[in-house]
């Protein structure tokens, strides 16, 4: 299988129709090791069982972003080789990214609230993702708003793009006003040493949850892919004219279906 | 009256189904609530105190912004010439025109407000407070805009300058508004008289706005 | 239908922008009858349907309908054809149809038979912005067949019909003119039925 037959859209379809079944069993499966690693790890002296929140909240922030890298290179598949299958790509990963960060922010302003006292705290790491998230929707609005699906493909491949660059200019703008303001971090997550048996746990969470990502985003693109079929099928009919009625002659027929090809 | 449910019918559906046109309002609303906290500064006490202002000044924003194209979509495809002509009085169309657009555009900004509540640190009492004062106050906002939108099919100019003529004439909603929020939130005035005057002058705009916005279309036709 | 009527227009002026577009300008239409307004670009044939739509007001002259319905104004018993279609491309081509059956109100017949008649129903689910101009045309002349009314005003109602959509809609002009309706046309094309011609601004 090479990568020219994956970028048609009937063999995509053929293919992934094959691998969903087993992608999908496999991040069940990852999930649920990882939900019970996740659950017999051991509480932290400071944080107690909130810091369990981690094991969700981390992979969704990995994924935010990670997300946001599929969806730069799609891009480039869309503007340096005009592949539809790039199109697809970018559009099926943008609910999902979103999604993803949105419980990021979820999860982080659960943590935030024993630690903070309030739910949101313009702690700078929440804040780049709250930015992040507006970004995501930003896109999603403009795929919503250009009718015609190519056209609409290269406008949000130049947005994330644009996106991709910005995003850490952004990043280290947050941090720079975060702590023109507020000199001490009032929660420093992660850090350099995090003992094993946090560490494993995390990592299959991060594991289960890039499954997951593949599984939905394949599934998505599957969704899309047949959603422009039926949308050019639909002005095949429009433009199939059955002229019926007592005064109708077939040469309109003709006319109607050479002028839609 | 079937026209008239019609009439808000179509357009409610085309705000829902075109490019989510409502939900952009709500975005926005979202985005400039999240700019403010860059220009003040990340104090969550400075951000509460100033909480209910923001809230207003994005609301209005967002529903002003909107409404643009309140009359010029159906200018453009030749729909406002059919309407004028129709039994339906124009300033009835105009004002179910106003109505749907504020079922679309101006309702879920105030159940946005709560989510936006948290971000700016307010207590359950003083979110309550601006989603009822907003509630109370869009559509004054949407009827008065509604003028601008008229005036920008008949000057055949939307956009900033839209906004230049409608803006000054909100501000009387966004006093009493915010009045009426802080009044609940930290007093000492009372929280009725100002929500009072914001619910009058709504009621004024229901009637002012769509007899203003009719006259503009009616002086505008060509 | 009711009775007999009669059109006309006695002495129109109309002023556009400062300029003078035509001034005493009679016509006469009466029930069965059609008009066709020819003259070169410019002489003021949209300008006229639009101040029989009541969309332009006149600046001089009249234009009484005799024997109409006594209730209604003049533009309630017009159907205006314009240059634009007054569709939705987000709606449906049924849900365009009905919102206008809805809105205009009065005595209409069956839309999904006016579908028909245009060579539409086959495409009564899909959105209008899938249509093509034609077809955008098609589904506002159901609009005139859904809704009744007495009075067609049409601006150039042929364009973007094909040979098969105009004679269509020639038997649709005729068999208004056979109920008692009457119909003003600007165009210049021949509108493919007997119309008296009403010519303005001088030679085309």
């Amino acid at each position: 299988m090479s990568l020219i037959d994956l970028a048609n859209p009937t063999r995509f379809l053929a293919l992934s129709a094959r691998v969903l079944p087993w992608l999908a069993a496999a991040t069940a499966i990852l999930l649920a090791v990882g939900l019970y690693l996740s659950a017999v790890a051991p509480d932290d002296y400071q944080q107690g069982a909130t810091v369990k929140i981690m094991f969700i909240h981390v992979p969704n922030a990995w994924l935010s972003m990670f997300v946001w890298g599929v969806m730069s290179m799609a891009s480039l598949g869309t503007l340096v080789w005009r592949h539809p299958l790039a199109d697809v790509a970018a559009k099926a990963a943008a609910p999902i990214g979103a999604a993803f960060t949105f419980l990021a922010l979820f999860t982080g302003s659960l943590w935030g609230r024993p630690m903070w006292g309030t739910y949101w705290e313009w702690d700078a790491r929440l804040t780049s993702v709250l930015i992040l998230f507006l970004m995501y929707l930003g896109l999603m609005a403009l795929w919503r708003a250009v009718e015609d699906p190519s056209r609409a493909a290269r406008a949000a491949a130049v947005l994330t793009l644009v996106g991709a660059l910005n995003l850490p200019i952004i990043k280290f703008s947050v941090d720079w006003w975060n702590t023109l303001h507020q000199p001490a971090s009032v929660m420093r997550m992660g850090g350099s040493t995090l003992d094993k048996s946090f560490l494993i746990p995390l990592l299959v969470m991060a594991v289960a949850f890039t499954l997951l990502f593949v599984t939905l985003h394949l599934a998505a693109m599957r969704n899309e892919i047949l959603r422009r079929r039926v949308r050019s099928l639909q002005m095949m009919q429009a433009s199939r004219v059955a002229f019926s009625s007592d005064m109708g002659t077939g040469s309109r027929q003709e006319n109607a279906s050479t002028g839609a090809a | 009256m079937t026209a008239l449910s019609a009439l808000i019918r179509r357009d409610i559906r085309i705000a829902l189904r075109v490019g989510g046109g409502a939900l952009i309002g709500v975005l926005f609303f979202l985005t400039v609530v999240v700019l403010m906290p860059f220009a003040v500064g990340p104090d969550l006490a400075l951000l509460s105190r100033l909480g209910p202002a923001i809230l207003w000044l994005g609301a209005l924003l967002a529903s002003l912004l909107t409404l643009d194209r309140l009359f010029m979509a159906d200018h453009e495809d030749g729909s406002l010439d059919l309407i004028t002509m129709s039994r339906t009085p124009l300033e009835l169309a105009c004002a179910a025109k106003a109505l749907a657009h504020w079922l679309a555009a101006g309702l879920p900004l105030i159940v946005a407000t709560p989510v936006l509540g948290l971000l700016l640190n307010l207590d359950m009492v003083a979110t309550g407070a601006v989603a009822l004062t907003l509630l109370a106050g869009t559509p004054a906002l949407t009827f008065t805009g509604m003028i601008g939108a008229a005036l920008a099919v008949t000057l055949h100019r939307g956009g900033l300058l839209m906004a230049v003529l409608v803006l000054p004439l909100s501000i009387p909603v966004l006093i009493f508004g915010v009045a009426a929020s802080q009044a609940a939130i930290v007093g000492p005035m009372t929280f009725g008289a100002p929500f009072s005057i914001l619910c009058a002058l709504s009621l004024v705009s229901l009637v002012i706005g769509p007899f203003a916005a009719a006259a503009s279309l009616k002086h505008g036709l060509d | 239908m009711q009775g007999k009527m009669q059109l006309s227009g006695r002495g129109l002026g109309c002023v556009r922008g400062g300029r003078q577009v035509f001034s005493g300008l009679d016509f006469e239409a009466s029930s069965g009858e059609a008009v066709a307004v020819v003259g070169r670009n410019g002489s003021g044939k949209t300008s006229l349907l639009r101040l029989i739509a009541g969309l332009l007001v006149p600046a001089g002259g009249t234009i009484v309908l005799d024997g109409g319905d006594a209730e209604m104004t003049l533009p309630e018993q017009c159907h205006y054809l314009g240059h634009r279609d007054a569709l939705k491309p987000a709606l449906s081509v049924a849900e365009n149809l009905s919102f206008w059956a809805d809105f205009l109100g009065g005595e209409r017949s069956d839309a999904a038979a006016s579908l028909a008649t245009v060579g539409l129903d086959h495409a009564t689910h899909l959105p209008a912005g899938f249509l093509s101009a034609g077809q955008r045309r098609r589904l506002s002349l159901a609009r005139l067949l859904t809704v009744r009314r007495p009075v067609w005003l049409l601006d150039e109602p042929t364009n973007a019909l094909d040979a098969a959509g105009q004679e269509m809609f020639g038997h649709l002009m005729r068999q208004h003119l056979i109920r008692g309706g009457l119909i003003i046309a600007a165009t210049h094309a021949p509108l493919g039925l007997e119309a008296r011609e009403l010519r303005i601004g001088g030679v085309a």
